[in-house]
């Protein structure tokens, strides 16, 4: 009896076994897989402290990896420069590091740290510029040093001003060379304004204006704690750190704000706007305006837009355009956003040269799709879902949460934006996303600018409006500007 | 027991090398896991429980060097097929549209058939064949769900989803929530199983699209393929990955079924894995999804070895754009004894402003805006380039780029660099490598390519090992036996204004 019953028990228990181990072990088709919830995690959250002379420090230790790379922002940046010096802060983000300091030329830091592996950087943004190191955390004090004297006694020095220059010249040269690159600079003429800064394009005539001095004068306009955001992350102890930080930029006296400049937005004029480039056989389309800034309340439901109409593979743009037609490799897009200031709108596609005016009407057509066939309830599941479910890898790395605090911090959002975008995505509706298409995407205010070779076009542009063409020759430079041989 | 000291005197001299504590690099690599599936197939897994992510990188040991004859293009196109589906994914009735799939490729074999005629074409036939074809293609495209792949991955919270294809290899990756590890397994090993070629000539078009804006459209991209047809000519390094117009106007899905059944076989590929997951529960998943796929020898790679040059050549290209330099000469493999000297010598002529050529064409001679040689042009795997390239300031010339660049090679032939550089190059590489561990998808990526290269991802730490071991001795001899006047092979840019042009120097590429 005894022996019947164990069997039998042990039978049932192995058939319990069985079924525990079969059950996962089978090979589940994809839409059957159930995953189970993510594990809860809290990205760690820098340490902000502000010093009385209003700098702004954001801590955030990491200690996987034997380094420590910092950053400082700073207000003021192209945007600023005048007219007629434009490149003037692109220089100076060049020549503030290479020009050296007061006590060391710029070959001698980069022969100081390059045999450490480090790096110490400036840079220049249309609103802002920047210095940064990069370390391996035993060289942290002897670079920081170097920092500091960087950031404090800059020297400009003329002879790598005249290299910068140079540089600048070769760009200009070379900037009708490449598809993208003249793309890239007319829709932003085209949408905010020649003369608009966020627009404007560096000439020869402009980048010769520039003198050492106006780096000097840059420096001293701008370079104060309470313009700065600064940020560090690595290896460090973060008491110590920040023991050390308020050390070394607590007695920097305070400056001058520096304030942006009141710039006028007006919108692109609408209609048909013509690049020629006869060594290119295929054709590249921009539909431009301006787009609203991030803080609008239409900033969610544009989101969620801009994935159902041009974003990702799924999006109707690439799987009607590419897919479906075989039209382009390169087609997307959506209404863009500015921090403060207007957002670039770009519904942008590559074609061959005797499918322009077709590539056109491609998109023509998928505009008014979008206004007239709002998202089914699969799309807005599926861009919501592409938003909330990739939402983790916003935040992944604390370098990753460092840097959106201190875009926040930069441009007066809310610390806590990325949680309430969270929130916002959630309650966009399909009514929502037909609104602000009809809103944002509007065909007769688009600008619609085209590249290519139009002795290849086949349909003539005319065919469908009349058509501005954009001359986009470089101004010559003044005579003796450059080097031996030069024009 | 052996390995057990091996790997411990390895990691003894990784730590005498780097500036880090010893149980730093051996906590390294106790986060890695390797696992080779009876059928082949590798998969190295580093654990990484910082966020709940993962990233991975599947490496196909297969590119365009193995596109058959007539067939360019064809490895690149197979990439473009991987995310089309598969009879679970991207269709609403698999049942219904194979046959009709079938019928696609029979009436395309039969206007090929037509299309190629050299003699006694029919242009009437012609056309209706070509309508035959073309519904054969609409009736298919019924039952596709389109980019149902792509859509599964981004609405699962996949972001970064990629690949890409070069003369070398073929690569696919994206990253993942940590939850998803199932999803992933299931769709990954999906497709390595039963891709569908479905939209195939849709697919195609679209290449073609990507050709004129990589390389018709592009004055680089237009240099870089003369200059490589230039470079080699026996060995398949000479043909562009992206493929020929014709090429990729004439194969078809069978082609890339062929091609696909032949070399996307697990013991060809290798897989990196880094992130959140534990691998005593994830290696049986992926045994279970991955396991599906049958058993195959790596196919065996019959390539021509590149003969020595013994000439001077030289590609220029009378070009609307602006001035560019170029020059390769011939290196060895990867697996040479001597590639990491070839690093060495990169790294002293152009990694960062203490860099030999910046200081010598940039700052010093002001006559270019940049200037760098680098390895590995247009592989590893094979014989390749070793190569320099300049861009001239307004107002100078090539030949000043040659010139420079001469003065740059008999240097390193006749000098000793100094003891700086050379520590620079040891320490720069080193610290390059901790860098490198930083992201999911960058680290992934390194274990599967030393994995398939080396057969040991650990090669990854070893390689400081034969920096350390490089000499002035070695940058001196080896710069002697590659920088050679009948090793060179020049391609230029040299500015020809539009006007003097009339109609493109690319092809007008028809469909």
């Amino acid at each position: 009896m005894r022996t019947s019953q164990s069997r039998f028990v042990q039978a049932v228990f192995c058939l319990v076994l069985l079924a525990a181990v079969m059950s996962p072990a089978q090979i589940m088709p994809w839409n059957k897989i159930q995953a189970p919830p993510l594990p809860a995690f809290t990205p760690p959250q820098p340490t902000r402290v502000q010093l009385p002379n209003g700098m702004v420090i954001f801590l955030q230790p990491d200690h996987e990896l034997p380094l420590i790379s910092a950053t400082a922002r700073i207000r003021g940046g192209s945007v600023n420069e005048p007219a007629n010096k434009t490149g003037l802060a692109d220089l100076y983000g060049d020549v503030w590091r290479t020009g050296g300091t007061k006590t060391k030329t710029g070959d001698q830091m980069d022969d100081f740290l390059e045999a450490r592996a480090a790096k110490i950087e400036t840079d220049n943004q249309p609103d802002s510029t920047a210095i940064s190191l990069d370390c391996l955390k035993g060289d942290f004090d002897v670079v920081f040093e170097m920092f500091l004297d960087l950031l404090h006694n800059p020297e400009f020095r003329q002879d790598k001003l005249e290299l910068a220059q140079d540089q600048m010249y070769t760009g200009i040269a070379r900037r009708n060379d490449r598809v993208n690159t003249i793309v890239h600079r007319e829709s932003r003429i085209i949408a905010y304004g020649k003369d608009n800064p966020y627009a404007r394009v560096p000439e020869y005539t402009t980048v010769a204006a520039v003198t050492r001095q106006d780096l000097v004068n840059w420096h001293q306009q701008y370079v104060h704690p309470n313009n700065i955001i600064f940020g560090i992350t690595g290896d460090f102890d973060p008491k110590a750190m920040q023991a050390k930080l308020e050390q070394a930029f607590g007695s920097w006296p305070k400056g001058p704000e520096a304030k942006l400049p009141d710039v006028k937005f007006t919108d692109p004029k609408p209609g048909l706007y013509f690049i020629r480039k006869t060594d290119v056989n295929q054709s590249t389309i921009a539909m431009l305006d301006l787009g609203p800034e991030r803080s609008s309340p239409d900033y969610y439901a544009l989101t969620v837009m801009n994935e159902i109409f041009g974003g990702g593979f799924a999006s109707r743009l690439f799987s009607n355009i590419r897919s479906k037609m075989g039209l382009a490799y390169n087609v997307g897009g959506g209404v863009g956003f500015g921090w403060d200031r207007p957002g670039l709108t770009n519904i942008e596609m590559q074609t061959k040269s005797a499918s322009t005016v077709e590539g056109i009407q491609a998109l023509d057509k998928e505009i008014d799709n979008l206004h007239q066939n709002a998202a089914t309830p699969e799309e807005l599941k599926r861009a919501k879902d592409d938003i909330l479910n990739s939402f983790i890898f916003q935040f992944d790395t604390p370098e990753k949460v460092l840097h959106e605090k201190m875009g926040y911090e930069f441009y007066h959002y809310p610390l806590d934006f990325l949680e309430r975008y969270r929130a916002g995505v959630e309650k966009v509706t399909a009514d929502d996303v037909t609104r602000v298409a009809r809103k944002y995407i509007q065909k007769d205010r688009l600008a619609v600018l085209v590249l290519g070779s139009d002795e290849q076009f086949g349909t003539p542009l005319s065919s469908i409006g009349p058509v501005q063409n954009v001359d986009i020759a470089i101004p010559p430079p003044p005579a003796g500007l450059m080097g031996p041989g030069g024009e | 027991m052996k390995r057990c000291f091996a790997r411990f005197f390895g990691l003894l001299l990784l730590a005498a090398a780097l500036p880090l504590p010893a149980q730093d690099l051996s906590s390294y690599e106790k986060h890695v896991s390797v696992k080779t599936l009876p059928n082949g197939l590798t998969v190295v897994l580093w654990r990484r429980p910082e966020a709940p992510v993962f990233s991975f990188f599947t490496l196909v040991d297969t590119g365009s060097a193995q596109d058959p004859r007539n067939e360019t293009g064809l490895a690149h196109m197979m990439e473009h097929m991987a995310f089309k589906g598969t009879p679970d994914i991207g269709t609403t009735d698999y049942a219904a549209e194979k046959p009709a799939l079938e019928k696609v490729e029979q009436t395309y074999a039969a206007y090929e058939s037509e299309r190629v005629k050299r003699t006694g074409q029919d242009p009437q036939k012609l056309e209706q064949l070509k309508k035959e074809w073309q519904g054969a293609i609409a009736a298919a495209d019924k039952y596709v769900i389109k980019n149902q792949f792509g859509e599964i991955v981004e609405s699962h919270g996949g972001v970064g989803m990629n690949a890409f294809t070069n003369w070398d290899e073929t690569a696919y990756l994206y990253s993942m929530p940590s939850n998803e590890i199932e999803l992933w397994a299931a769709l990954e090993s999906g497709r390595m199983l039963h891709p569908v070629m479905r939209e195939f000539y849709k697919e195609r078009s679209v290449v073609m699209e990507e050709r004129r804006m990589r390389t018709d459209s592009n004055p680089t991209g237009r240099l870089f393929e003369q200059f490589l047809g230039t470079a080699f000519m026996a060995n398949p390094y000479h043909r562009p990955t992206i493929g020929y117009p014709s090429d990729l106007q004439s194969f078809s899905a069978t082609d890339a079924a062929d091609f696909f059944k032949r070399y996307y076989v697990p013991s060809n590929m290798v897989i990196g894995l880094v992130g959140d997951l534990d691998p005593d529960k994830v290696f049986p998943v992926i045994e279970r999804y991955f396991g599906q796929i049958p058993t195959a020898p790596k196919p065996v790679e019959s390539f021509t070895d590149e003969p020595p040059q013994n000439s001077v050549r030289q590609v220029t290209l009378h070009d609307p754009a602006q001035p560019i330099y170029l020059e390769g000469y011939h290196r060895p493999s990867y697996l040479a004894p001597d590639d990491v000297v070839y690093d060495a010598i990169t790294d002293i002529l152009s990694n960062g402003r203490t860099s030999r050529l910046y200081r010598s064409l940039v700052r010093d001679k002001k006559i270019a805006a940049a200037a760098a040689g680098f390895t590995g042009l247009p592989g590893i795997k094979y014989g390749h380039l070793f190569a320099f390239y300049a861009i001239p300031l307004p107002g100078h010339t090539n030949a000043e780029m040659q010139k420079a660049f001469r003065e740059e090679t008999e240097k390193l032939k006749t000098q000793d660099v100094t003891d700086e550089e050379l520590q620079m190059f040891k320490t720069r590489t080193k610290a390059d490598l901790i860098r490198g561990l930083a992201s999911n998808e960058g680290l992934a990526q390194q274990l599967a390519t030393y994995q398939m290269r080396y057969g040991d991802w650990r090669e990854l730490f070893r390689y400081l090992n034969r920096v350390d071991n490089v000499t002035k001795a070695d940058i001196r001899r080896v710069s002697n036996q590659v920088f050679t006047d009948n090793n060179r092979t020049v391609g230029v840019i040299e500015t020809q204004m539009a006007s003097a042009q009339p109609g493109a120097p690319a092809s007008k590429g028809g469909e």
